[in-house]
């Protein structure tokens, strides 16, 4: 029996309500709390959750192995920066004085499609394949888009090759740039509360869409197609066409928040986009749970905390300790990773909130594949 | 000519050392049906093990001729025990579980692996110590240094003997029939668990002897170095058709042959659009074409899809 109280919480704690003001509040709280940096960090781990929301949908929907999720992000972080940068403008005479400077609203789509497409691209030769091979290929497809990126100033000076592009244009949404303290009835809001505004509804936006996914048509295709594939085609689904749609879904997620994080950061580099990148938005999804949306969300906040709470917490612990600093937080960071990665696959392969159908199908010894 | 005939003999020194490390990927997978993703990590601590050996041996006076063979020992003496570990732990629990799960470990041995070498042997390059006078050879205008040619006679020698190995030996039969069928090898009373663990460690030497190589051809070793090297060695492996060791061989050795021969004339075959840093890249279009093509590779026979 529950006492009044607990229940009055219960119901808190279930509505709707309460959690959007909490989220509302979060950046001013933790502005109070732990001063602006963590805004900021909040600000990142709002893009790690879209990033792991769409390998999701890539993953935990469709089972599909990808190691080369970053480059969606890249070319989406490099479509905003093209088209909202001079560089172009320097690099090819042609245009526009200073840049062509589309509108946000039309960027983003853009560059989710044009994400997507690499989506597709990289798909359509792939997806015959079984799923190690899978992942060796995206993987090496992560590190082509990379290896472009970094080489591409020459002869024709397209990305600006190690030195990245810098001078972006902000986000601003109808006249309301992101980038400056904006008054709201009289209370001053600063730049990074705006983007992290910006950024929950972008998330929220793609919850909604993995939630509609999930239980559509497509979505329970998907999992048969993860389940087992024969068995999927044999039920009349389309395999191949349901599996590259998995792949351009989550590379036009990718995409997106390439873009946001382009306009976010003002400046995009090659070196964001390396392949340890892509190894943690899997960690988050993998240590949430495959397949679950609040898994993966959580499993995002985590990671994109924890480091910062290691960086916070290692190096003066190291200086007490010993007097200098022995392990570096960064280094540290992976190994905890890697470790994660180990310990969750022997222990809970199934992650920390698994869905139910992955807890079956990972989780008992009798429902396992054969070798 | 002479370019060609040069970038040759590089493009076959490299790919003989490919060769060595994709033995490794297809003897596992001939055996377990997977990927060991840490592969390349085994071959970078060869190499770091190797050469902190020798500065230690070079460092009390032992004879450069007597402290190669010694750190080579001592390298390949700690991957077997890696190879073995690494199996025992990542591997060995997920043998009945779903393919994605050994996959997932294996990238979490290897993130593991890199970062205990970052923090033991430090973010730079180690200069492999230098004892022999690397005298260059020139044969009509065509350079090749003693090291490469030591590196490739070696590859070749430890080839041949893996070979006998696998089809002369009571291992080697007892190797075949586990990648066979196991439950049939079971049933004939081979110890699948020795024979498997005892194929980590074959792969694991050769990792090791692999790393030496390369450390020693380009002078430096470094934390990240087997990543990029690991996955040159799978597509070599792919190549070959994987599972099948002749495969291996002969697919390093033309991912070698491909690499160094594209590095030397893409540019010119370009028009200077695209210049030798687009080397890495190759790799990974030969991998993506080799799948789409010919999945079961030069050599290989076809593979079975399995559910």
């Amino acid at each position: 029996m529950q006492n009044a109280p607990e229940k009055r919480l219960h119901k808190l704690l279930h509505s709707r309500s309460f959690w959007v003001c909490a989220l509302l509040l979060l950046p001013f709280a933790t502005d109070a709390l732990l001063g602006h940096g963590w805004v900021r960090i909040l600000d990142f781990a709002m893009l790690y959750i879209m990033l792991a929301l769409g390998l999701n949908i890539v993953i935990g929907y469709a089972g599909l192995l990808d190691l080369g999720y970053i480059a969606f992000f890249a070319v989406g972080a490099y479509c905003y920066a093209l088209t909202g940068s001079p560089h172009l403008a320097t690099a090819f005479p042609l245009s526009i004085e200073g840049g062509v400077h589309w509108p946000f609203w039309v960027v983003l789509p853009f560059a989710a499609l044009l994400a997507g497409g690499f989506g597709i691209l990289l798909g359509a030769p792939t997806l015959r394949l079984r799923g190690d091979y899978l992942a060796i290929v995206t993987l090496g497809f992560g590190e082509i888009i990379r290896i472009f990126l970094n080489n591409l100033n020459a002869p024709v000076n397209l990305t600006n090759g190690p030195q990245g592009i810098s001078r972006i244009d902000p986000v601003s949404i109808a006249n309301l740039h992101l980038n400056v303290t904006q008054p709201l009835f009289g209370m001053e809001i600063p730049s990074v509360h705006l983007y992290f505004y910006l950024f929950l509804s972008f998330t929220w936006l793609v919850i909604l869409a993995s939630k509609r996914l999930e239980k559509s048509r497509i979505g329970r295709a998907w999992m048969a197609i993860r389940e087992d594939e024969i068995a999927a085609a044999a039920m009349g689904i389309n395999t191949r066409n349901l599996k590259l749609l998995a792949f351009a879904m989550g590379a036009a997620f990718g995409g997106a928040s390439g873009a946001l994080f382009a306009g976010f950061q003002g400046f995009v580099s090659p070196e964001s986009f390396s392949l340890m990148e892509s190894i943690m938005i899997l960690c988050m999804v993998v240590l949430g749970g495959m397949g679950n949306i609040a898994g993966v969300i959580l499993g995002g906040v985590l990671l994109a905390i924890l480091p910062e709470m290691l960086r916070h917490s290692v190096i003066p612990l190291q200086q007490g300790l010993f007097g200098k600093i022995i392990v570096d937080p960064e280094s540290l960071r992976m190994l905890l990773f890697g470790g994660a990665l180990i310990v969750m696959m022997l222990y809970r392969p199934a992650g920390l909130l698994p869905s139910r159908v992955r807890r079956r199908e990972l989780g008992s010894d009798e429902m396992a594949e054969k070798p | 000519m002479e370019t060609f005939l040069q970038q040759l003999i590089n493009g076959l020194v490299q790919g003989s050392v490919y060769a060595l490390v994709a033995l490794g990927y297809t003897m596992v997978y001939g055996i377990l049906g997977l990927i060991n993703f840490a592969h390349g990590e085994v071959v970078m601590i060869g190499a770091m093990l190797a050469i902190s050996s020798l500065n230690v041996l070079l460092g009390n006076g032992v004879s450069p001729l007597l402290a190669l063979p010694l750190c080579a020992v001592i390298a390949m003496l700690g991957c077997m025990a890696l190879g073995y570990g690494i199996e025992r732990i990542a591997y060995r629990p997920l043998r009945h579980a779903p393919r994605l799960a050994p996959l997932i470990t294996a990238i979490g041995v290897s993130i593991v692996l890199q970062n205990l070498a970052m923090m033991i042997w430090g973010r730079d390059y180690l200069p492999f110590p230098k004892f022999f006078s690397n005298n260059p050879h020139s044969f009509g205008g065509v350079i090749i240094s003693d090291i490469q040619l030591l590196i490739f006679v070696l590859a070749l020698t430890l080839m041949g003997l893996l070979l006998l190995l696998v089809q002369r030996t009571r291992l080697g039969r007892a190797m075949r029939a586990v990648a066979e069928n196991q439950q049939a090898a079971l049933l004939m009373g081979v110890d699948i668990n020795r024979v498997i663990s005892l194929t980590f460690m074959l792969g694991s030497a050769l990792a090791a002897l692999a790393g030496i190589m390369v450390s020693a051809n380009y002078g430096l070793a470094h934390y990240y170095m087997g990543f990029l090297l690991g996955l040159k060695a799978f597509t070599a492996a792919v190549l070959g058709g994987i599972g099948n060791l002749k495969g291996a061989m002969l697919g390093g050795l033309v991912l070698g042959l491909i690499e160094s021969l594209g590095a030397g004339y893409i540019g010119d075959l370009s028009g200077g659009f695209f210049g030798s840093n687009y080397q890495d890249v190759f790799a990974f279009f030969i991998l993506i074409a080799v799948l789409v093509f010919r999945p079961s590779g030069l050599l290989g026979e076809r593979i079975a899809e399995r559910a």
